[in-house]
Formats: structure tokens, sequence, C-alpha cells
């Protein structure tokens, strides 16, 4: 069924000054949409997560948030540079986050599993040179 | 939105309220609406911290504690001094000082909340080394941190620490063993806490996490200040009482002494609510899920802070430093040595109430409707100017458009929407008026 919300946020790369104003945009919506507290915190983290993955990782992006009464969904979808091995990059610790994102407290590797982890259904989908399109949902009822 | 009325401390005196846009640009939770030239509180909204308070420069935000009348509805008084009362005096050497001069104010007896923050500090400690805990655990002991998180960041209930605050597990210490001490039923026993915020008044008529506060009365801390300034000067070294607590419990009236007094290196300690509030959003990402606890406090520099007291909190927490040492000089006991482990046993610590999310930023109950008026919610946004001015009443323009939504405001009491429609209408107007007759 079609999203009755969609909200799209772009997402720069290297922006680390509105890093984290999409994910907090989304929790707020969330919040008054009355989404119950336990999914809330999944799609929080799992959005913040994503969000700044875009910011330290891609080329530029967008995040995308819809909801509909059964569930929350979350879309990332970047210009590039994509990962040549997902399933290396899905392992906790592995990180190829640069010296300004780990000086910043960033690069544990806990990026994507811990989406993958927070999200009912999670969906990876990379191609170097084009991008990295990142699929979750959360359901509501 | 809850229809039900909820009891708060902070109110707003009408008479001196000149409609200004203060208060409603400084309330941390938007609880706050200019309306037909005055300012409204939302109920459901309203977290009483007390920065309303702060802020008014007409002295139109008040607290509603009650007043030492209240001392005659019972047989027997005790004064429950909240540790912040100590950092009202400066230049205070000993904290048997205060509880004497209080005593001399018409109570029988004098409980220091700093003994019941030794053992809720020990009840702490070993909660904390209970396994598959929430990281980290937040303290239950700032009132409004609470309802804060309730209003705001209901996902984080979870994270609450499950223990009375101080007062509470004081106010029953001291009824017990003053019936045993005097031979008394329960109920003879008044208790007043002296507080320094208007949080803990409503704490003790709407309590949280629990069916009943074990406090009777709320005194304001404003209110004995000016009885006990000149009574301190006079209090005698025999008249001196002896203070009980550790100096860890006397530290709780400051940012940081709940933590200390637990041990606790892997902690975070937050002052102010703003601050508190951009630590929680990170707590929420799980930014900050290494850490094992988290101590907020609504006021700057803690408790000494509080909107009810006196003196500068920068002075207070000054005087509660030094009292901390001296006190510790005389006893450099822990609350983990002080307080037996049948004394965690012997009272009730546990909060055994859940702490339900209270819903006041939802839209709708309806997901589906919520969505509509949100949508909604969204254009009308695209064409307000943005200047989060307030004139409409409202503190943001996503705010009033929210209200719009709710059916609370109207799009014309936006100015500068007004403007441009009345632009537009003598626009209008002129061109008629130019029209030749054909």
């Amino acid at each position: 069924m079609s999203a009755l919300l969609h909200e799209e946020y772009p997402v720069e790369s290297g922006d680390y000054d509105r890093a984290g104003e999409a994910s907090a945009d989304i929790k707020r919506k969330l919040k008054q949409l009355g989404v119950p507290a336990a999914v809330l915190r999944r799609v929080s983290v799992a959005s913040y997560e994503v969000e700044l993955n875009l910011v330290i990782h891609s080329d530029g992006g967008t995040l995308t948030l819809e909801v509909s009464p059964e569930a929350v969904r979350l879309i990332s979808a970047d210009r590039g540079p994509g990962i040549p091995d997902v399933e290396l990059a899905m392992r906790e610790g592995w990180s190829t986050a640069n010296e300004t994102a780990r000086s910043l407290g960033f690069g544990a590797g806990m990026g994507l599993p811990n989406m993958k982890r927070n999200a009912d259904d999670f969906d990876i989908v990379s191609a170097v040179g084009e991008g990295t399109t990142i699929r979750m949902g959360f359901r509501l009822s | 939105m809850d229809e039900k009325r909820r009891y708060h401390s902070v109110r707003l005196d009408k008479e001196l309220c000149k409609g200004c846009t203060n208060c409603l640009m400084h309330c941390p939770t938007e609880a706050i609406r200019v309306r037909k030239g005055r300012a409204h509180i939302l109920d459901e909204r309203c977290i009483d911290c007390g920065e309303c308070i702060r802020i008014c420069d007409y002295h139109a935000k008040v607290a509603v504690t009650d007043t030492l009348a209240e001392l005659k509805l019972f047989r027997y008084k005790i004064a429950l001094p909240a540790p912040s009362l100590y950092g009202q005096f400066r230049g205070l050497a000993d904290v048997g000082v205060v509880l004497a001069a209080l005593k001399r104010l018409g109570f029988d007896d004098v409980f220091e909340v700093a003994r019941g923050a030794d053992v809720v500090a020990r009840a702490i400690a070993e909660k904390l080394r209970e396994p598959g805990l929430p990281r980290p655990l937040i303290s239950s002991a700032c009132p409004t941190v609470v309802r804060l998180i309730q209003v705001r960041f209901p996902d984080l209930i979870p994270n609450i620490v499950d223990i009375r605050q101080p007062m509470e597990v004081a106010a029953d210490m001291a009824r017990a063993e003053f019936c045993k001490a005097h031979d008394c039923r329960p109920e003879q026993v008044g208790v007043f806490f002296i507080t320094p915020c208007p949080a803990k008044m409503t704490a003790i008529t709407s309590p949280l996490g629990q069916k009943k506060s074990s406090v009777s009365s709320a005194i304001s801390m404003m209110e004995v200040y000016g009885l006990l300034r000149p009574l301190i000067s006079k209090i005698q070294q025999e008249e001196k009482l002896a203070g009980t607590s550790t100096s860890y419990g006397i530290g709780w009236a400051a940012s940081s002494g709940e933590t200390k007094s637990i041990f606790q290196e892997n902690a975070l300690c937050v002052d102010g609510i703003q601050n508190c509030i951009r630590v929680l959003e990170e707590i929420e990402n799980n930014k900050l899920s290494d850490l094992t606890f988290f101590e907020g406090n609504a006021c700057t520099g803690g408790c000494v802070g509080g909107p009810l007291t006196f003196e500068n909190n920068y002075v207070a927490k000054n005087t509660i430093r030094k009292l901390v040492a001296n006190a510790k000089e005389k006893n450099a006991q822990t609350p983990q040595q002080s307080v037996p482990a049948s004394v965690l046993n012997k009272y009730d610590l546990r909060l055994d109430v859940p702490i339900e999310p209270n819903g006041a930023m939802k839209l709708d109950d309806d997901i589906s409707i919520a969505m509509q008026k949100l949508k909604r919610m969204n254009e009308i946004i695209a064409d307000l100017p943005g200047y989060d001015c307030g004139s409409c009443g409202s503190p943001t323009c996503r705010a009033f458009a929210e209200d719009i939504v709710l059916g609370y405001a109207k799009e014309m009491e936006c100015i500068h929407k007004l403007k441009d429609k009345l632009k537009a209408m003598a626009e209008q107007m002129v061109e008629l008026a130019q029209e030749k007759r054909e």
C-alpha cells in the first residue's frame, strides 16, 4: 500500500554541521504521530546511523521517511561511491571511516550491523561507481 | 490531548501577566500559549521545570507550595530539609546549625533528606550491578527530568532507574523513627519537605512511579529562608543538632553529587534543562550506550539552582562543596559503608507504578488521522514566514501550524499573513477605485 506520509531529507557528504538534523526531524514527526515508544527507539537508532553513514561514507544522498498505519520505512539512497564487498561491510567492527570521522568518535564499525539489528526488515543493495541503497522497515502493528 | 486536568505547582497570575513572549520562548516543552493577551499553560505538557518563573519579569509565573500554616494540621511535625537548603547560607560551616534553626520554626523534629539520599545511593549502586540493564540508566531523582522524558522522550522511560527519590525515602524513615521514639501513630505525624523547586511539590501531589507520596506537604525554600536567616546567627554551639548523613548525602544538593555517592566512574552528569534535552536526544540515538549512568538535573548547578532558592546557584554550589569537605573530615564513610543492608529491606525503595508515556506531543490517537494532520501542518508551515516571532501566541511557526491543525489557532492570527492579506485587499481596492466606467 502507498505510504501516507512521505518526507525526503537531502544529506550532504562531510556535512558534520548538520549531521543528525534529518534523524532529529524524523524522531519528532514519529512522536507527533504517536508511534509506540519501543518502535520509536529502534527507528531513532537506525535513522541516526543511516544519516551519519551518508555524511561519513557517501558522496551525498537522500534519506526518505515513509509512514503508513502499518509500518515506518526508512530509505537511504546515495550517489556513490558504492561498497565493494557488502558482506564484509556488514561485519561488526569493520569500518572504512576516515580520520575526520574517527576523530569525531565515529567509525566503530557498528553502523550497518546496528541498523540491521534494529529494523524488522533490512535490505542493502550496492554497486561500486553507482551507489548504495538501504531499505529498512519497522512494523507498527 | 488529554482533557483530564493535571495538578501543577507552576501557575499563572493572570493579573500580573502582560502577555509578552518571554515565557513562551523559553518553555522546553512548548507548553505555553499567549491567547487574548495572557499566557496559558497547557497542563498536559507542563513539566514544572520553573523556567517560566525564572524568565518572567512581571512575576506572573508562580509556584504554588504549602505554607507553614499547614503545620497546624498535624499533631507532630517533622521538617525534611533538602540538602540544597544548606547551600543558601554562605559561610555555613556545619549543617547542624540549619537543623537547629529549622526546629525553632515549630517542628518537633528535623530529618535530613541527605540521609534518604544515602540510602538511595546504596540502592542505586546495587541496582547497577544487575545484569541486562538498559544503558545508560537514568537517574529518577529530578522529577522535572522524569516528566521531560515522559513528554518528549517516551522511548527512554525503560532507562529510568526504578528507585524512589531521596525525599520519599527520607519521609518514610523520618515517620517510622519518630513513631518508634514517641510511641505515636503514623497519621499523627506530618512530614514537611523544604523544597528548592515546584517540581517536587508536583511530585508530592501527583506522584510518578508510586501511588501516593509519603511526604505530607512541601514548603518553599524561599519562604523558610527569610525566617531562618536571622536565626542562624543566634544558634548557640550547644543547641546545634548533629548532622547524621554522610558527606555524600549532602553532595546531592549539586549536580554530580548523586554520581559521586554511587561511585560510578562511567557516568555523565548534566545540568540545565536545555543541556539535558541535548544529551537525552543523544541517548535516544544510542550514541551514549557505552555509559552506565546518566544524572540529569533540570536546574543549572543542580538543586542549588532551583527556582525557589534564594542564593546565587554558583555561590550555593561552592557552599555545598565546603560543607561536603568539612563533613568528610568528621566522617569519611561512604553511603555503602554507612547504610546497613538491613535498611534497604526495611523501607520501600522501588517505584512500583509504571511510568507511562504522556502522549502530549501526539497530534491524534489515531495514526491515520495524525498523519493527515501532520501533512496539513507541513503545508501550513511552508506558507508561514518562519520568523518564530511569537506574535501569534505560539512559540514558533511550527508550533503555530500545529495549533491550527489541532483547532486552537487560526491562520490569520499570524500578523505577517494578515499584513499580506491586507496588502492584497488594499491593492484590489485601489484597482477597483481606478476602474473607469465603461
